[in-house]
């Protein structure tokens, strides 16, 4: 698939991304060789030079797992080597191998939106998406939009507006957000409900996020005119849409 | 001694003003750790096994297998063979594993076999029900005669069902033991310091040797007071295991057994003379919220009737016992009677809004703040001209109409006690063990401590969700805000008497002469004569000065009290039932507010709860295996941002509110939307739809049985 | 989830091949969006996932002139719900497909979930759901019809099935004719949509009438050529929720009056269900508001409400009727 050629851009397997080498793994070696969460890094290492991940072979095709796998993800803009089950899906490899936790886990079967990531710049339940299935592909987080005292547009409308009691909701909001008006910088009322129509709040803030969503169509209105020569850019903003990456192909 | 007392409305610099919460962009960035979000080195995960059964006796249990899976690091059995299961999804035994899969692999390996026994879980018959707790009547002067004498009267049936809390954030812990008998617990929970206590009791230990901490928190709206025995079995687990076992439920648990608000059901008779004067009430109810039953809504709600006959039934049923849900009690109370109140007006054929101010005298001490309120809300409506009497006339299928609520409740601020330290740096720093549930107790603490110290908000520090600091209440009840704002305000202030006893020598006058403004200690008749913070720190040498304050104390910092109104714009297709929210107006007042933004996104977001639960919200109980049927988004249906209409909120403030002090305001916004919206889909379609939520099924039920449901000739 | 091993394939033959017939030992992952609840639930434990989306040449609308006049449409199974509602070709012969697709859940699911997904996706019905088995029978009774069914059949409900098919665009493309390539060991065949769907008569047996092993590559929709095509659905929520009941109607027009109509009805039966009697009933006829309403009337005829669900008798009615309102471009009842 389109991806593929691709992965020549990234660092060689095991990782070269900083990420890669973290202490990831929270409960000892024994959790990824066992049950799966993940190995660590040194053990990914020597599992690698030993090839024992290594696929199956039927029907000419790879046969990945049912045991952890090395992984390739893409996310916010760095390479990140994994090993992971098949089974494990985004949300989990994001929030407990990477510790971004920005993504939530609320319902777990992708009808609350608390865990909506950009996955190649489109919104997705992470909960409902198999991390092997998108390696290679751009996910976007919230921590990438912009951290306290550096915050994107679209976050500093959603502090200003107070659109967010408990928290907990917002991220899958923002990033639900950020998608919209990456596909329609000037969103109407009815276009806002329509792309926050994924996503559900408890302690009832949609009244501020109304007034965040338009703010921050604003403020990037007023931006982009500003730096109209140079090339557009947002937080967020990710190329233009092509067909999706796909494991292993 | 200290005279605490709110600053003059010409001295408040930054309450009462509109500022965002200070949290709020570790928040929106994702950087904000809840306890969902921990992972400490070398943490388990725990997981519970639940019963399936709404009533069962266990029979066996065998855990061997379980606890010899390799990774499975610790297994309990919580209720062992010979217990008696009152509810579905009740714990039964706990594990604690490497990882999340191998600890679902674990409960799979337990054999559990149950002796079903019979349930009981709907409860809106009771007739049906197999035991029923009645309540004494409560008679005031003579509602027989009183109703004989009375020149129009209606009776109904009303009632609403359970629902569910539905936290985001489900609830759970991370404990961690770091000696014998000390232990630290991540809890998502409303009472950081009261928890430590419940831990101390569970487990045996001392309670000073407990340490709860809650930095953030994903919601709790009632249901999150109590250390519940998960919270135990998490502590258990850690222990048995050695190492840190994080537990949270999974949405099926927490819809189930983690929250849940008592249904009620209401027969009610009330009578009025034909200019609308209240004369007569009569009515009995009945609720469920689990084995223990329900408690009694506030029947009649606000309108002290002055002939009167109440009485109340609790029905035990098979259900996971009920939480406080957000104004405990007077969602139910409110709609249960304005539904009755509003049939009563339509039959006197009088404008809702005239009939509420005509019986405003007996509304107790609020009927002024109501008066005033009614006149606000009906301004931003436009109610006078565009309500019409029941039954939109116009044309077409899709009707509109206009309903009417208000609400009241308490939110005197709770026992508080809050330590202010000012460092040698200059930065003040307030340590409370409150928590901040997203009402923005953060930003409230920080604002009164600036405020009282004449310092920008970012000369000051707000430290709180940890139970090592000075003992605050729990947050529920609308409670917090006055007693962490009084609590700091006296702190503060004892701070400055402190401090202006060692610098009004320095300059030259008495304390009482000094004032803290503009970041200086200085003479408030020669402001140009002052002391900075670190000149005035340095008279104390290397020790940061420290102060406590404690609510309640001697002045009136926070009181109790308050009043608000609603008014919804609905429309509703008479031939599929689906109601539509238009507009919602809100009027609320709470005392003196510290954050206009987040008081008002107190507001919104209780409306915005009461409207969900009004419009789409049951927690619907299998009554074939007593299990909760709607245990996700997509089955419990609550509100999205598309669904709630156009929202106005407007908070009355200033002379005649702000001298009350600092009142609660979480609580009283969710009371009024049901009434209001149900009373509204009556003002538009000309027929009660009785029972909540307002769903297609309900309304056209209703349409149908008054025969009035659009109907074709079959072919 | 229960631990599983995951194949790529690039052709429909590996596909295929990697499947094999036994449907507990694997199972085909398109978007995700319904296998992945299900597979966490144990509803599905497959110890293989064939994954499909690097198969080539399931992505997409694309034209194909036949002999007769127009081109009929070919759309990869694999063509996401959020694509299709954006899809040009597919709006200009038939917007009201585009828009359905549009309206189907939000917008995280419309960027996963695909065609075939949509279409073969599973039951929404709670008790399925909650673990008690398609038809939800204990002590061989059904607990739906004791239990609580406000969401469930009302139309092809003589037992022991009480669900209601849950997708969105079937109706629709049933109306508009659409027919599915399916592709097994055996080689591809065709077949109606609308034969696709069956009703299961014992549990263990599927809601449809795939082949073990096989995979729905394809839906082929003939050319519009003037058919007249609409749907309304009853939906409680504007934010993320099923249909209540919905109604799919396609008309050939000659003039005001109905030359042939096809009525299916969505969310409620156990398959999309076609209202034999509101079509014949249409026939012939010039279409007004009554007549729209005396086909709702008939689409509902033989409907047999259960202890809690009669409100979405009228529902259907209703539906019938505002989608022939809609496809004949008549003005709403009263406006």
């Amino acid at each position: 698939m389109a991806r593929d050629g691709k992965r020549d851009d990234l660092p060689e397997l095991p990782g070269g991304s900083g990420l890669s080498r973290r202490d990831f793994l929270r409960g000892g070696a024994v959790a990824g060789a066992l049950g799966g969460a993940g190995l660590l890094a040194g053990e990914m290492l020597e599992a690698a030079k030993k090839n024992a991940h290594a696929p199956r072979i039927e029907a000419g095709v790879e046969v990945w797992g049912p045991g952890p796998v090395p992984m390739r993800l893409r996310v916010n803009d760095k390479p990140v080597d994994l090993m992971l089950e098949p089974r494990t899906t985004l949300l989990d490899a994001l929030r407990d191998e990477l510790e971004l936790t920005g993504a939530k886990r609320v319902c777990d079967r992708g009808t609350c939106g608390a865990c909506t990531v950009l996955v190649d710049g489109d919104p997705v339940y992470a909960c409902s998406v198999l991390a092997i299935t998108v390696q290679y592909t751009p996910i976007q987080t919230v921590e990438n939009l912009g951290r306290p005292g550096a915050l994107g547009a679209l976050q500093t409308a959603f502090v200003e507006n107070d659109a967010q009691q408990c928290g907990f909701c917002t991220p899958g909001f923002v990033m639900a957000a950020r998608a919209l008006l990456d596909h329609n910088p000037n969103p109407t009322l009815k276009d806002i409900h329509h792309g926050l129509s994924g996503n559900f709040c408890r302690c009832g803030t949609y009244a501020g996020m109304r007034q965040a969503v338009l703010a921050a169509a604003a403020a990037e209105a007023a931006d982009d005119q500003k730096d109209d020569k140079k090339e557009k850019k947002k937080d967020g903003g990710e190329p233009p849409k092509e067909p999706k990456g796909v494991a292993h192909g | 001694m200290v005279d605490y007392f709110w600053p003059e409305a010409k001295d408040r610099h930054l309450i009462g003003q509109r500022i965002s919460r200070l949290d709020g962009p570790a928040k929106a960035s994702g950087r904000a750790k809840y306890t969902y979000d921990l992972l400490p080195q070398g943490m388990l995960w725990g997981k519970i096994l639940r019963c399936p059964h709404a009533h069962a006796k266990i029979k066996s249990l065998d855990v061997s297998a379980a606890e010899k899976m390799p990774g499975v690091k610790a297994v309990r059995v919580i209720q062992g063979p010979g217990t008696e299961i009152q509810w579905a999804l009740d714990e039964v035994v706990g594990v604690a594993a490497t990882s999340e899969a191998l600890a679902e692999e674990a409960l799979r390996a337990v054999k559990v076999e149950y002796e079903v026994l019979p349930h009981f879980v709907n409860e809106a018959n009771l007739e049906k029900a197999p035991k029923v707790d009645a309540g004494a009547e409560e008679v005031v002067g003579d509602p027989d005669a009183a109703m004989a004498a009375a020149e129009v009267k209606i009776k109904g049936t009303y009632g609403m069902p359970p629902v569910a809390h539905n936290c985001m954030e489900a609830h759970g812990q991370i404990c961690e033991w770091t000696g014998p008998d000390t232990l630290n617990a991540w809890c998502s929970t409303q009472a950081v310091a009261g928890l430590a206590g419940q831990f101390a009791e569970g487990l045996g230990i001392p309670a000073a040797n407990v340490h709860v901490v809650t930095d953030y928190m994903g919601g709790g709206y009632g249901s999150k007071f109590s250390v519940d025995r998960w919270g135990i079995e998490c502590a258990k687990l850690a222990k048995l295991a050695g190492a840190p076992v994080k537990l949270m439920l999974d949405r099926r648990a927490e819809i189930t057994v983690a929250g849940d608000r008592p249904s009620a059901y209401g027969e009610i008779e009330v009578g009025a003379k034909k200019d609308g004067t209240l004369v007569a009430w009569s009515s009995k109810s009945w609720a469920s919220g689990g084995p223990g039953g329900a408690g009694n809504p506030p029947i009649p709600y606000i309108f002290q009737v002055p002939n009167r006959r109440h009485k109340h039934s609790s029905v035990p049923t098979n259900r996971a016992s009920a939480r406080a849900w957000r104004a405990p009690n007077h969602p139910q109370g409110a709609f249960l009677t304005f539904s009755a109140l509003d049939d009563l007006a339509a039959a006197l054929g009088m404008n809702p809004l005239d009939f509420f101010i005509q019986n405003l005298s007996i509304t107790g001490q609020l009927e002024k703040v109501y008066r005033e309120e009614l006149q606000v809300a009906d301004d931003l409506m436009g109610w006078r001209q565009r309500w019409h009497p029941r039954g939109d006339s116009a044309k077409g299928l899709v009707k509109r109409g206009l309903g009417l609520s208000i609400h009241t409740w308490g939110g005197r601020g709770h026992r508080s006690n809050c330590e202010v330290t000012v460092h040698p740096d200059g930065i003040a720093e307030a340590k409370i063990a409150t928590q901040d549930l997203g009402t923005g107790t953060r930003t409230v603490i920080a604002i009164v401590l600036a405020d009282s110290l004449g310092l920008p908000l970012d000369g000051v520090k707000v430290s709180l969700g940890d139970s090592r600091y000075p003992a605050s209440g729990g947050s529920g009840g609308s409670t917090t805000v006055g007693g962490v704002s009084s609590s700091t305000r006296r702190a503060a202030q004892n701070l400055l008497a402190t401090l202006f006893e060692k610098a009004a020598p320095e300059l030259g006058v008495t304390a009482k002469d000094l004032e803290a403004a503009e970041g200086k200690i200085r003479v408030k008749s020669e402001p140009g004569k002052s002391l900075s913070w670190r000149q005035a720190l340095a008279l104390f040498g290397q020790t940061p000065v420290t102060a406590t304050g404690a609510n309640p104390g001697t002045g009136d910092l926070t009181s109790s009290g308050v009043g608000g109104v609603q008014m919804a714009d609905v429309s509703v297709d008479v031939e599929t039932g689906v109601v539509r929210v238009n507009k919602m107006v809100a009027v609320q007042d709470c005392g003196l507010i510290v954050d206009l933004k987040t008081a008002e996104s107190q507001v919104y977001g209780g409306m915005i709860m009461g409207i969900s639960a009004a419009l789409s919200e049951e927690k619907v109980l299998d009554p074939v295996t007593g299990q909760v049927l709607t245990t996700d988004f997509e089955a419990y249906k609550m509100a999205g941002i598309a669904d709630v209409g156009e929202l106005v909120v407007r908070m009355m403030t200033g002379p005649g509110y702000d001298e009350r002090g600092v009142i609660g305001v979480g609580e009283p916004p969710v009371v009024s939307p049901g009434p209001a919206m149900a009373n509204a889909v009556a003002n538009a379609i000309g027929v009660r739809v009785p029972f909540l939520p307002l769903s297609p099924r309900r309304v056209l039920d209703a349409l149908e049985a008054a025969g009035t449901a659009v109907k074709k000739e079959t072919v | 989830m229960q631990p599983f091993e995951l194949a790529s394939p690039k052709t429909r033959e590996q596909a295929v091949r990697l499947r094999g017939t036994d449907p507990a030992q694997a199972t085909f992952l398109a978007g995700g969006s319904d296998l992945l609840g299900l597979m966490k639930d144990r509803i599905e434990t497959p110890g293989r996932v064939v994954y499909l989306k690097g198969v080539g040449g399931l992505v997409g609308v694309r034209s194909e002139k036949t002999e007769k006049s127009g081109g009929r449409l070919r759309i990869g199974a694999l063509t996401t719900v959020d694509d299709l509602s954006a899809d040009a070709a597919l709006g200009f012969e038939y917007a009201a497909i585009t828009a359905a697709a549009g309206r189907v859940a939000g917008p995280q699911i419309r960027n996963v979930a695909t065609l075939g997904g949509n279409l073969l996706q599973r039951p929404r019905c709670w008790y399925f759901r909650n673990g008690f088995g398609l038809l939800a029978q204990r002590d061989g009774k059904s607990m739906v019809v004791d239990g609580d069914n406000r969401y469930h059949a009302i139309l092809g409900n003589e037992g022991p099935a009480y669900f209601v098919q849950p997708s969105t665009l079937a109706p629709l493309l049933i109306a508009a004719g659409a027919q599915v390539v399916l592709f097994g060991s055996q080689g591809e065949r065709w077949l109606d949509l609308e034969r696709l769907y069956r009703i299961p008569k014992a549990e263990g047996e599927r809601e449809h009438d795939l082949r073990p092993g096989e995979m729905l590559t394809e839906v082929v929709l003939p050319p519009a050529a003037g058919r007249k095509l609409a749907s309304y659905e009853v939906r409680q929520r504007q934010t993320l929720d099923w249909s209540l009941a919905t109604a799919a109607v396609s008309l050939e027009m000659d003039g005001a009056k109905v030359t042939r109509a096809r009525v299916i009805l969505g969310q409620v039966a156990p398959v999309p269900w076609v209202a034999t009697e509101a079509e014949e009933l249409l026939k012939g006829k010039t279409l007004d508001h009554d007549l729209a309403a005396k086909a709702g009337e008939a689409a509902v005829a033989k409907a047999k409400a259960l202890s809690q669900n009669k409100y979405k008798i009228q529902l259907a009615r209703v539906a019938v009727k505002r989608a022939l309102i809609a496809a004949a471009g008549l003005t709403e009842e009263g406006a």
